[in-house]
């Protein structure tokens, strides 16, 4: 029903998806058509055939893999997700008006690497259907209206350049004059090294825009999944009034290689996990993907959000 | 001889050929007037000088930046400001000897300095920790910050680091977290704040204490989101390719003024400021000294509204509303502006 006025032309590859948001999961199956990963990790997989669970090695059936947002039946795996599919899980029916859906990165530093970056955006744009490596926009969660930013980890391993700084900060932005909560939902390597300084300058743009969001006490929390790291967790997904995980989400600064390269010792057993960094004080509490918007709906009660008033508003 | 960069070489073996002929034993004894040689080589070195450090590549630039004997911070803080008075720890877990800072006066004035410092030989690089800080350095930087902005104290950082320390112990106290906690908390401080990198200013660990209203840098240090050996190793896969990295990342002062990514570049004297450190010293005074009085006549919004729009207008996009039409807007979009 939602989805054919908003149909968007992709390239063959998969079916558009919808920019509304479409029925939650319940009753997703009658209704929508198979959501697909993103990335290529299906793409030499046969549609509609089965899925190893790399945990626990169970066979997967794609359809049950998908109407429980890709977590493992048997052990709780958390398979990568589209930034679409996650947005899907959480907000209401139609509700999500997405933002800047048509901002593309340039090649700023007319980058000469081994493959220049318009190429790989160009390849990236095609592979995944994004434009970047996130999607803002406004949304209903339950009876709140919220600003709401998912990153994509299948364009360009989610990096942050100019495009995902701007966006970001454009949705702060929006939800500071609008006096709206805040939830952003990061995966990613870091800054993208192809946009150079300016890539690095987003961490303080997306941080200082936070800073006036938290000066009118609003609130903002910050979902890590796997994997969100570097420039991207040392700026704005370091910063929630809550910081929440999903469970076994790898989470830090450093690369390990790195560390292990320059310490020299062995890596503490579970080092840099979501479960990790809980016990060594950074992160609120773990949840698991099917239990976030319930989580999420809990949380923003406590946080000063009326939730008639932006009933009202919504 | 030590630490000559190669590129430095010819006017290394013209020095020797100026000292050995200067130096020559039979000069005086034999009566002979080399003075019209010596004019010569010295004539020479004086061009080869100017030809090579006008000339200098990305990476060579790096090399400078990381020269043993160019000025740390320490150098600029005893150098350049007066009766400094250091300040220790963190008040959580420890004092992080890779960031160095406390009181001082810069002609007169009263400031807060703030910076990273390297070590220069074996043991004091153990106690600097290379000049790479861990989560302690930053929260310690932030607690001074706010120590100056409670008391009206204009703040300088001096950045000179490879990077935030890339450590288990770091990552066990979160210096993500640390570093991210400075940009926003930075971005609100009422004083007035001046950075200048002045060696290596390593991505996250540089910007950690770089969120200000002036951000300078010296002409041979450079501002990378990563190192360029990095770079070259996850790009070209390849270490050998650390130079074009360098290179394809834009580094250097000059491109950072061109693009806008910093307000001013303090020239260094010629050859670097491993070549005349009293006067590398005496340059940053001058133009940190320019800067401090600029942002002194503005009030504190003004200044906090400034701050928020410099590093709010970072970034290259396009927006295409149509399909085709490719219109670049090269600065942001308008924005509201924030009230201070």
């Amino acid at each position: 029903m939602a989805t054919t006025p908003f149909i968007k032309k992709t390239l063959g590859l998969e079916t558009a998806e919808p920019a509304v948001t479409p029925p939650p999961h319940n009753n997703a199956e009658k209704v929508l058509k198979k959501p697909k990963l993103a990335g290529g990790r299906k793409r030499d997989i046969p549609e509609g055939l089965w899925n190893k669970c790399p945990k626990c090695s169970t066979l997967l059936y794609d359809k049950d893999l998908d109407a429980n947002r890709k977590v493992c039946i048997r052990c709780g795996y958390h398979f990568p997700i589209s930034a679409r599919e996650r947005i899907n899980s959480l907000v209401e029916t139609c509700s999500f008006e997405e933002m800047d859906a048509n901002m593309t990165s340039v090649d700023a530093l007319q980058f000469t690497g081994v493959t220049s970056y318009s190429n790989k955006l160009e390849s990236y744009q095609k592979s995944t259907g994004l434009k970047d490596a996130v999607i803002t926009g406004i949304g209903r969660l339950a009876d709140y209206r919220l600003a709401l930013g998912v990153m994509d980890f299948s364009f360009l391993g989610g990096s942050m350049g100019s495009v995902v700084g701007e966006k970001l900060t454009r949705l702060i932005e929006a939800a500071t004059d609008k006096g709206l909560p805040l939830v952003i939902i990061s995966t990613s390597g870091g800054a993208r090294m192809y946009e150079g300084m300016f890539s690095l300058m987003q961490m303080a743009k997306t941080s200082g825009a936070l800073a006036y969001h938290a000066r009118k006490k609003l609130p903002y929390v910050s979902v890590l999944t796997h994997p969100t790291t570097a420039g991207v967790m040392a700026s704005y997904a370091s910063l929630g009034d809550l910081i929440i995980a999903e469970p076994g989400a790898m989470i830090g600064f450093a690369g390990p290689r790195v560390i292990k390269d320059t310490t020299q010792a062995e890596l503490p057993p579970g080092f840099q996990t979501a479960e990790f960094l809980l016990d060594h004080g950074l992160i609120d509490m773990i949840v698991p993907r099917n239990e976030m918007k319930a989580v999420l709906c809990n949380v923003l009660d406590y946080l000063g959000v009326d939730r008639k008033r932006l009933a009202a508003l919504g | 001889m030590r630490h000559q960069l190669d590129f430095e070489k010819p006017i290394i073996e013209l020095r020797r050929k100026l000292d050995e002929l200067k130096k020559h034993p039979d000069a005086h004894a034999l009566g002979l007037n080399l003075e019209v040689e010596i004019e010569q080589i010295e004539k020479r070195l004086e061009e080869t000088r100017c030809q090579v450090y006008s000339e200098l590549t990305a990476w060579q630039r790096v090399q400078i930046a990381r020269h043993p004997k160019r000025p740390f911070v320490l150098d600029y803080i005893r150098g350049a400001f007066t009766g400094f008075v250091e300040l220790h720890g963190d008040r959580l877990f420890a004092d992080d000897r890779a960031m160095v800072g406390g009181f001082a006066q810069l002609n007169g004035h009263r400031v807060m300095v703030i910076g990273t410092q390297k070590g220069r030989d074996t043991k004091e690089n153990i106690l600097r920790n290379f000049g790479s800080a861990h989560p302690e350095g930053y929260r310690k930087a932030l607690r001074l910050m706010r120590l100056a902005d409670k008391f009206g104290l204009p703040i300088i950082t001096l950045i000179d680091t490879a990077g935030a320390y890339p450590g288990i112990g770091a990552e066990e106290r979160h210096i993500a977290e640390a570093i991210a906690v400075n940009l926003r908390e930075m971005m609100l401080l009422e004083v007035p704040i001046i950075a200048a990198v002045v060696g290596e200013g390593g991505s996250g660990g540089a910007l950690g204490i770089g969120v200000a209203d002036r951000v300078l840098i010296l002409e041979n240090a450079y501002y990378s989101v990563i190192s360029p050996e990095g770079c070259a190793s996850i790009l070209w896969k390849d270490r050998a390719a650390t130079a074009k990295a360098a290179e394809a990342l834009k580094i250097t002062a000059k491109e950072l003024k061109a693009f806008g990514l910093v307000d001013a570049v303090v020239p260094e004297p010629l050859g670097g400021a491993h070549n005349d450190p009293a006067d590398a010293v005496a340059l940053l005074k001058v133009q940190l000294l320019i800067h401090l009085d600029e942002l002194q006549k503005l009030s504190s919004g003004d200044r906090l509204r400034m701050r928020y729009q410099k590093f709010r207008a970072f970034g290259l996009f396009q927006e295409n509303n149509a399909p085709g039409s490719e219109v670049a807007q090269p600065e942001a979009a308008p924005t509201p502006a924030q009230p201070a």
